[in-house]
């Protein structure tokens, strides 16, 4: 249920602009991996760069190779939406299908994977919004529209929507820069809890929270705009937080930077 | 605010008080423009309020504009509704099941049923023909040309949208009445079994001519509308569809239509709307003939509007009584279009509130 990934020399593009430049970077199976850095500095974008995503927008490429469990991502006779069923992603803001249910969120990924049963649908649908820590609060509303939930509920919902297609990875985009501290409260509890069945990484501002949650931290920073970004450090979180090997490292998390 | 301190520096010069103002009345040497208007945000006493400014000018002219659309429908509605009692009173038929138009004899006899009838059925006709089309290339424009091509068939879009309707006609009944005539006696011969294609001919100048023409008249509006719409489909819908491993069809399927779906409704509604009320094209390609028939391709049809560019010419009072009369329920009927348009509309804008 969770797999490896491997990074080696990921290099991304918008038109002719290097955004990230040489990436290379293992995460385990079953573990939440934190990337951090200051903005701009190509943490979201290589974190599209994992599930393909970072080629939907215009004029976008990518160079380098990603694997997961060794299968490269990037073979050109993969189907893309396999890989995005395989690596789910939940986005920065909530974003839940404004015209479906909650109900119909939750098992939106199913019916575009052609289930079409009631039964198993619902059952889906009550085992995904518990791992997401949703049932109690909808159990009783699941056809009520998403869109009418709370923030930190339409983030749990969402979640909720990528987890129900079982996928192996979860890359998760500032999930809870929207959300006020209960709500991102809630989110990392439930980030430990889907730790052990998935390969989790998650792009955060907040330093707090890479230290809470995360085994291990990646930091990303760039030269000056318009420079690509690069992975600076990458270790142990409890290592980069108290003990950096990087300057640069260690000016980011004590605040002297970024 | 920024040149504060510079102030602040010439008044120490002078050897004045606190703030740039003091430093003006202790005539320091100073020069003057740099001590001009107070700043905007205040000092000193309160002004008056103008009594007669710009604000209350633009505030009666935009009263009086609004106003003018009230008075201009109730003219319109008078002017039709006092014509068109006293030939509906002369009729010797019950004006709204009368299906011929004789309003010009001594014994007047006309109703509207079969104008309206053709009225309303080339139009749905047109928008059965048009609306698949329309969706086709709006989804076309809005999501899988690339911008180079989309923005100039955009643009040749909303052309076709302004091309006068007689040109449609025109071309229509010339190079469209073949065509169309020979389809019609193909049908004919093969799926006369079905009422709508049934008949003896002759065939040709009929409500199927009619509709492919009003259809594509409708096309550019209700495509350029609902290409509008479905490019508003926020980007962060299309992306979580598109990372739950949906194709592009299937994104389009779960993302775009279902938010674009109220404002489809209101663009065909629009594009019907248009099509109701269509008169020089119908004039030009219908058969004039005044009857209720399922069938479509037999020369034949008639629609309110091109009937009174038909008849009016000859009618007398009473005629163009008749025909006001005739236009005054094409009114009501686009007038019910139109509200069910904009309450769709307003559907959709509280939808999107509750959305955001």
């Amino acid at each position: 249920m969770a797999k490896r990934i491997e990074a080696s020399n990921v290099t991304s593009y918008y038109g002719s602009f290097k955004a990230i430049d040489g990436i290379s970077m293992t995460v385990e199976p079953k573990s939440i991996t934190a990337l951090i850095g200051p903005s701009g500095c190509g943490k979201s974008t290589f974190l599209r760069s994992i599930n393909r995503m970072h080629e939907v927008l215009p004029n976008a490429r990518i160079e380098g190779r990603l694997t997961i469990d060794d299968q490269n991502i990037y073979d050109p006779d993969v189907d893309v939406t396999a890989v995005r069923r395989m690596i789910g992603m939940v986005f920065q803001r909530p974003n839940p299908f404004p015209t479906m249910s909650i109900y119909d969120n939750a098992v939106a990924g199913l019916r575009l994977n052609g289930v079409k049963k009631k039964s198993v649908l619902d059952d889906a649908a009550e085992s995904a919004l518990k791992s997401a820590n949703l049932w109690e609060e909808v159990k009783d509303r699941l056809n009520r529209p998403g869109a009418g939930l709370s923030g930190g509920q339409q983030q749990r919902l969402c979640i909720a929507r990528t987890i129900a297609v079982e996928p192996q990875v979860v890359l998760m985009d500032e999930p809870c820069s929207a959300l006020d501290p209960i709500s991102t409260l809630a989110i990392e509890d439930l980030m430990f809890k889907l730790k052990d069945r998935f390969t989790i990484i998650i792009v955060t501002h907040n330093m707090q929270q890479a230290a809470r949650v995360s085994d291990k931290t990646g930091f990303f920073s760039i030269d000056k705009t318009g420079e690509p970004g690069r992975l600076i450090e990458y270790d142990d979180t409890q290592k980069i937080f108290s003990n950096p090997v990087e300057k640069k490292t260690e000016d980011y998390i004590t605040g002297r930077f970024g | 605010m920024g040149d504060y301190p510079s102030r602040s520096d010439n008044a120490f010069a002078g050897g004045t008080g606190v703030t740039g103002r003091h430093a003006r009345s202790a005539g320091t040497g100073v020069s003057p423009s740099s001590y001009q208007e107070p700043p905007i945000g205040g000092g000193g006493a309160l002004p008056q309020k103008a009594r007669f400014s710009m604000e209350s000018g633009f505030r009666g002219l935009s009263v009086a504009a609004g106003a003018m659309v009230l008075v201009i429908i109730v003219a319109i509605a008078v002017f039709l509704i006092s014509k068109a009692i006293p030939a509906i009173n002369a009729d010797h038929e019950n004006f709204l099941t009368f299906k011929t138009w004789f309003p010009n004899d001594a014994q007047p006899r006309f109703g509207i049923l079969a104008l309206g009838f053709g009225t309303v059925l080339t139009s749905v006709i047109a928008l059965i023909m048009a609306v698949p089309v329309a969706l086709g290339i709006a989804l076309f424009l809005s999501h899988y040309a690339p911008k180079r091509l989309a923005t100039p068939l955009g643009f040749a879009i909303d052309l076709l949208a302004a091309v006068p309707s007689v040109v449609f006609g025109l071309w229509g009944r010339d190079v469209f009445l073949e065509p169309v005539r020979e389809f019609s006696g193909w049908l004919n011969h093969y799926f006369s079994w079905i009422p709508l294609f049934g008949g003896d001919g002759p065939f040709g100048r009929s409500i199927l001519l009619g509709s492919i023409v009003l259809a594509i008249m409708v096309l550019p509006i209700v495509t350029s509308l609902s290409r509008e719409v479905f490019q508003q489909t926020p980007g962060m819908n299309e992306e979580a569809a598109l990372a739950l491993g949906a194709t592009k069809w299937e994104m389009i399927r779960t993302s775009v239509l279902p938010y674009g779906k109220p404002g489809v409704i209101a663009a065909v509604m629009l594009g019907l709307g248009r099509a109701l009320g269509e008169t020089i094209a119908l004039a030009l390609t219908l058969g004039a003939v005044f009857s209720i028939s399922p069938n479509i391709i037999q020369n034949g049809g008639n629609s309110i509007a091109a009937n009174i560019a038909n008849a009016f010419g000859e009618a007398n009072a009473t005629g163009r009584g008749a025909l006001i009369a005739s236009g005054l329920v094409l009114f009501a009927i686009t007038l019910v279009v139109n509200i069910a348009a904009r309450a769709i509309i307003h559907r959709r804008r509280e939808f999107r509130d509750s959305a955001a």
